[in-house]
């Protein structure tokens, strides 16, 4: 009897080693991927028990964590939610993060690499793990003068304000905004109501931040590209006249390209390049387009930034495009800043802050430093040289046209004692653009001779003047407002 | 450990009495305290209150009751295997520990909510630690040789089989809770009669099968190299399969099921040492399994969660999930106790109790609590190996085996090793009944093991020997 109880006993061994065997593979073997799996809660309940760390603009904790005392320890609270809600993004139980919240994650979870010294500190310590804060470029009194703009008459649209000399952004709005305190909300039926409410069609995608990730046809915005495109080439100067023609037959085809109002570009049967700009005339500028050719038009828009894959700030950004130019009436269309040419309000701004600092492309940056729990300065980010797009002497001969156009403009909110250079646009679009309202544009930089402040400001259909829009009457005056604000109490 | 078994007996000469080893008992009594005070002391510092003196008096509260059970073992059985209680007393303090961090748990949960703090699962479980220790005692007290429980074996065969039987015949509101008819209510409380049956059915598989053994190994032919019984000496083995799906069926208790078809199995394998049995037995078992699989619900949707937990996350696959998650996130060496989430997992005080473990102990942690079963198993099979009597081999292999194959089916369930079947983790998971049980299946296990290790002494009376050698007188006289 003894020989099969021995065996009995090997048998009980063997069925424990199989369950070592098999603890082994779920603890060890596969134990990351149970850990790292979505669905289990430890590891949110474990992010949401850390104090994360704030995100703060011009001393301000624009995003916080506050103890609750429930089963999630931190909830994420807002200042002022929708006005910096672009910027912060949000951060979701339930539907993740956006804006910054996403975008610098590991620093604000604490998680992050250049916070290594510090986890390891607080293990010997026993000091409670936080996250690190973000602080960020932005100048309230700028995002807040760019929002109410837009907000005063409902208008759906961005504004982007960036420091010409560093590519700092100054401010990124988008409207309409959402509140992030809803999704944040550790009640469930809360971020479900706001996530719904965000999202359906008819209330313009509040969540898509307009600035950076949405592109528009620039219209005639883009004649500064052009200009430089030329005046770069050496293939036109200022004074280089151009067609007067009120309307002009795109090449290989029967359809009229036509000025504004259908208005001739001046007195004479022609105008110089100077004029051409300061009353944007397409006629002048379609042609101006073929004289430059497709290549040099490319690479000026390449220089300026537009076309580049990657881009983050550090959230990612929209690339933006010239589009194909497949005939010589292409090339006329998106010399006007139509056919396949599209912008992201971040790249209009970033084309004026390049002829305001000179030429040279700095790097957009949102972020100014990164800072430890303690709010020591854990990393600063230095401007950062994107390429010169052209020559000082280009430069500041387009600046002189930008300041001769904001001139002629109407007297809209403009600031005594300022010289603003700037470009209006009125861009068609939609599958019948004739009866579609247009977007405005306003691109610019002041003080002219001393640029503190470089913006592009766009709004989507018109505004509030339907088809009777223009870039001059819709988004000029937000970008005045804004520039006040920057010269004012703008560093 | 296992092959050690000839000295022992080359000690037991007249006049030097061998030790009894009380003292390692003690000691390692004392180990264990200090072991299961650690582990209470992680758990409180990982709480946003932190320590107070109260653990140590819960320390010594503890320590103060298996010393009392190890007096008791002194006296009524002072040859005992001297590991077993230690062992047992790490893995009863260990879940107290679990149980209490899961109270913890319960509490801050229901404070976030906002609801009432509910009543812990910790002084239930003190209480029946308390009263198993008691009957632990009592069984040592009430039955000095265990040769004497041959006698009754009938009579345990009949009230086992009644109790198993019992919550399947009543109405579902007496004995249903949670879809196992396994319960029987009075008012607020519930026992498990069937944890109770394991160890009297126990008793007369193994009475019986003492007295009925040669007719097992005697008879039969040979086929494929083995010994094959009769057709008609199946008929114990068939009314332990037919008794097991019965209570699969009516009972909805697969662990049970298994736990018992098992147990029978390796006792009539040891009693008749033809391994044919097994095969025999392993044939109806996967008959019995596949028939179960294709016919009972609950069956299938436990096969279905055991496969791909995933493929049903918010339903039946939920509570394995959960178990994964935990064990996934413990990793190696755990989260630490009172520091990790185990309250998420459905029942984490119960059956997932070792999914608890695993996370806040780690896989160091599981293995330790297995190796410690282990130890149980294997002490309580060289008891077997070492008494001298066919029944009180039976018996200790019956006892220890029920052990090792609970365990195995009760982790392998919470691993995703095996399907999950619905046993608890002996000592470790909250329940009155299953400690009640284990302390009485302790009890006799340690009986035994001092009948093996004990020189002849008159305690041990030669008379209850008698009735078993005049049963084998009557076989030889069959035709």
């Amino acid at each position: 009897m003894n020989t099969p109880l021995r065996r009995v006993a090997l048998a009980v061994i063997g069925m424990i080693v199989l369950l070592l065997a098999n603890a082994t593979y779920i603890q060890v073997v596969s134990a990351e991927d149970y850990r790292s799996d979505p669905r289990n809660r430890r590891v949110l309940l474990d992010e949401y028990s850390r104090q994360r760390g704030q995100i703060i603009a011009g001393g301000l904790p624009v995003a916080n964590s506050v103890e609750t005392g429930g089963q999630l320890r931190f909830l994420r609270t807002y200042l002022n939610g929708p006005l910096y809600a672009p910027v912060t993004g949000y951060y979701s139980l339930r539907y993740g993060s956006g804006g910054v919240e996403n975008a610098m994650d590991t620093v604000l979870n604490g998680s992050d690499g250049r916070l290594f010294v510090r986890r390891i500190s607080d293990l010997i310590t026993g000091r409670e793990p936080n996250g690190g804060n973000v602080e960020l470029t932005i100048n309230p009194a700028i995002q807040k003068a760019a929002y109410e703009g837009l907000m005063r008459k409902g208008y759906t649209g961005a504004v982007v304000a960036i420091r010409p000399s560093t590519g700092e952004i100054l401010a990124m709005v988008s409207t309409p905004s959402y509140d992030p305190n809803r999704l944040s909300s550790h009640d469930g039926a809360v971020q479900e109501a706001a996530w719904n409410e965000d999202t359906a069609p008819k209330r313009h995608s509040p969540l898509t931040n307009r600035a950076i990730a949405a592109t528009y046809p620039p219209g005639s915005t883009f004649k500064l590209v052009v200009t430089a495109a030329a005046l770069e080439s050496g293939r036109a100067t200022p004074d280089t006249p151009l067609t007067a023609a009120p309307a002009l037959q795109l090449q290989g085809t029967t359809t009229l390209l036509h000025n504004f109002a259908d208005q001739s570009c001046g007195g004479g049967a022609t105008a110089t390049l100077t004029q051409a700009l300061v009353r944007s005339c397409n006629t002048a500028f379609a042609q101006l387009a073929t004289v430059v050719g497709e290549n040099q038009l490319r690479k000026q828009a390449q220089a300026l930034g537009v076309g580049q894959q990657g881009l983050t700030i550090p959230i990612p950004v929209a690339p933006s495009t010239v589009g194909a130019i497949p005939d010589v009436a292409s090339l006329e269309q998106s010399g006007i800043g139509q056919r396949d040419v599209a912008l992201t309000p971040l790249q209009n701004a970033m084309i004026a802050a390049t002829i305001a600092n000179g030429g040279v492309r700095m790097k957009p940056q949102l972020v100014r430093n990164l800072l430890a729990p303690d709010l020591s300065v854990l990393e600063s980010f230095a401007p950062e040289q994107a390429g010169t797009a052209m020559s000082r002497f280009t430069a500041s001969q387009i600046k002189d046209m930008m300041v001769a156009a904001e001139n002629s403009y109407r007297n809209d909110g403009k600031i005594n004692g300022v010289t603003i250079a700037a470009k209006t646009g009125t861009a068609e679009h939609g599958a019948d653009p004739k009866n579609t309202p247009p977007h405005g544009w306003y691109v610019a930089f002041a003080p002219a001779d001393n640029p503190k402040v470089a913006i592009a400001v766009v709004v989507e259909d018109g505004g509030d003047r339907n088809l009777e829009a223009t870039g001059g009457s819709l988004a000029a005056p937000i970008g005045r407002a804004v520039i006040g604000a920057a010269l004012q109490g703008g560093r | 450990m296992v092959s050690s078994v000839s000295t022992q007996d080359a000690t037991a000469q007249p006049g030097a009495l061998p030790p009894t080893k009380r003292g390692l008992e003690l000691v390692m009594l004392a180990f264990a305290a200090i072991v299961v005070t650690t582990a209470l002391v992680l758990v409180e510092l990982n709480q946003p209150q932190g320590l107070t003196r109260s653990v140590l008096y819960d320390g010594a509260a503890y320590l103060a009751l298996f010393s009392a059970a190890h007096m008791a073992v002194r006296w009524l059985a002072p040859y005992a295997d001297p590991l077993i209680l230690p062992c047992v007393a790490l893995l009863n303090g260990l879940g107290l520990v679990v149980i209490h961090r899961l109270d913890l748990a319960d509490e801050t949960t229901a404070a976030s909510v906002g609801n009432p703090v509910p009543v812990g699962n910790l002084p239930h479980q003190i209480a029946w630690t308390a009263l198993g220790l008691g009957l632990f005692v009592a069984v040592l007290a009430v039955v000095p040789d265990h040769r004497q429980l041959a006698r009754y074996g009938y009579t345990c065969g009949l009230v086992g089989l009644g109790a198993l039987a019992l919550p399947g015949l009543l109405p579902a509101a007496l004995s249903e809770v949670n879809g196992a008819k396994i319960w029987l209510r009075f008012g607020a409380f519930t026992i498990q009669p069937g944890e109770f049956a394991k160890i009297l059915i126990m008793i007369f598989v193994a009475a019986f099968l003492v007295t009925k053994r040669d007719l097992f190994t005697t008879a039969g032919r040979s086929m494929l190299g083995m010994e094959l019984p009769r057709a008609r000496d199946l008929a114990p083995l068939l009314v332990a399969w037919g008794l097991s799906l019965a209570v699969l069926v009516l009972e909805k208790d697969l662990g049970t099921s298994l736990l018992f078809f098992g147990v029978v199995l390796v006792l009539i394998y040891v009693a008749t040492e033809r391994a044919s049995w097994l095969v025999i037995g392993l044939i109806f078992f996967l008959g019995g399994a596949v028939v179960s699989d294709l016919l009972f619900r609950h069956v299938q949707r436990r096969v279905t969660a055991w496969i791909n937990p995933f493929s049903d996350y918010d339903g039946a696959g939920y509570q394995m999930a959960q178990s994964l998650f935990g064990l996934g996130t413990g990793g190696v060496f755990g989260t630490g106790l009172g520091a990790g989430r185990p309250d998420l997992v459905p029942e984490a005080h119960t059956d997932f109790i070792t999914a608890a473990i695993g996370e806040e102990l780690g896989f160091v942690g599981l293995a330790a609590v297995l190796f410690t079963y282990l130890l149980v198993v294997m002490r309580g099979m060289r008891a077997g190996l070492t008494v001298r009597d066919t029944f009180g081999k039976l018996l200790a292999a019956g006892l220890s085996f029920a052990i090792g194959l609970e365990v195995f089916i009760v982790v392998g369930g919470v691993t995703k090793l095996i399907p999950l079947t619905g046993l608890t983790a002996p000592f470790l998971a909250y329940g009155g009944s299953s400690l009640l049980a284990n302390y009485i299946l302790v009890a006799l296990l340690l009986r035994i093991s001092h009948a093996a290790r004990a020189p002849a002494t008159p305690s041990g009376p030669r008379k209850p020997v008698a009735p078993l050698a005049e049963a084998r007188t009557e076989m030889v006289q069959r035709p």
